[in-house]
């Protein structure tokens, strides 16, 4: 039975789940989710967080900007109420890069644990990859392979969380500096590389160009209006595009 | 482990994974039955990709903890010699960020003042 079992879905899972660990291990983001965690490690040490909360806050959240916002908050004294409020505005952004992602990798027998893992790997760096690499790969194939390269990234940001936790003193302002700019210089140039429709690039510059804008003037919810102005405007105009 | 110890990893789940994680269980049950070639994947996709675009934007320009100590000007001149890296070998993301932080971290340590 247990032999039967594992010829019938097993092996592609496997196969996807190793190439997913591949992938992720050449993956540039390797390095940028490495940076990026030691200086979350670092700042959940200088707020006064024990290192098993600090390393499980990787693991369960997995999204360093909603980190820092939660360190930020419960570290200035603010009630856990108040952290979750904020938390859930900065996860928001999450909606939209699951939305898409799915519907890529799933096939008809993807299980829902599968999807709901897929789900909880979502990150910046893992929707890049798995958008670029898992159309490659044979549909069965594709949770598995999401979900490699998802252990494969979190593992690699859960080390680097506890190293920068432990760092932390001895790490110079100015090297902390850089750790949190690659961030930014990593998104900037992989969607840059990555965004082939003209709704994609278009998107990209007026996010941009927006957020600021909205911060400047203090609307509020400025990451959701960015998303939904500047997103549903460049998809129209990439519409009306391809029709002429 | 007494509630005392056990409060801290409470609020974690409260304050940090429930609000965090329901986003990603709604996506869930609304990607139910979007098909990967349809319109609605093109659309949502730009909202996402302005959305990551806001994000570089306010990290570089509304910049957290110790990166905003670092000169504005510094942080832009940083990203944008990081694309000209990006374009001159090849849209390479390595490059793009190898060159870019390496101007940052030069830039900072002649321009910050401490």
């Amino acid at each position: 039975m247990a032999q039967r079992r594992i010829g019938s879905d097993s092996p592609q899972s496997f196969e996807g789940f190793y190439a997913g660990l591949k992938g992720g291990s050449r993956s540039i983001f390797q390095l940028v989710l490495f940076g990026t965690f030691v200086s979350v490690g670092a700042l959940g040490h200088d707020l006064g967080f024990p290192a098993t909360f600090v390393v499980l806050s990787t693991v369960l959240m997995w999204a360093a900007p909603a980190q820092v916002i939660m360190f930020s908050a419960l570290g200035a004294g603010a009630p856990p109420l108040e952290a979750a409020i904020a938390v859930s505005l900065s996860a928001m952004r999450l909606l939209p890069m699951v939305v898409s992602l799915l519907p890529v990798i799933r096939s008809e027998r993807t299980r829902l644990s599968e999807l709901l893992l897929v789900a909880h790997f979502t990150a910046v760096s893992m929707w890049i990859e798995t958008l670029r690499l898992a159309p490659a790969r044979p549909r069965a194939e594709r949770a598995a392979f999401a979900n490699g390269i998802g252990t494969y990234f979190l593992a690699t940001s859960s080390l680097a969380t506890l190293l920068g936790f432990h760092l932390a003193r001895l790490l110079p302002e100015t090297l902390v500096a850089a750790l949190l700019f690659l961030t930014p210089m990593s998104f900037l140039a992989s969607v840059t590389r990555s965004s082939r429709l003209l709704s994609d690039r278009l998107a990209f510059i007026a996010g941009l160009v927006l957020a600021p804008v909205l911060v400047i003037y203090e609307v509020g919810l400025d990451l959701l209006w960015t998303g939904l102005l500047g997103g549903s405007a460049a998809y129209l105009i990439h519409r009306v595009w391809r029709r002429r | 482990m007494t509630l005392q110890e056990l409060a801290p990893y409470l609020i974690l789940i409260v304050a940090g994974f429930l609000p965090h994680e329901a986003w990603r269980w709604v996506g869930v049950v609304l990607a139910y039955g979007i098909d990967e070639d349809s319109e609605i994947i093109v659309w949502v996709r730009a909202i996402a990709t302005a959305i990551l675009a806001a994000v570089v934007a306010k990290i570089l320009i509304f910049s957290p903890g110790a990166l905003a100590g670092v000169p504005l000007w510094v942080r832009l001149s940083a990203a944008f010699i990081g694309m000209v890296a990006f374009f001159l070998v090849r849209q390479s993301v390595l490059a793009a960020v190898l060159a870019g932080t390496g101007a940052l971290l030069l830039g900072s340590l002649l321009f910050t003042q401490h």
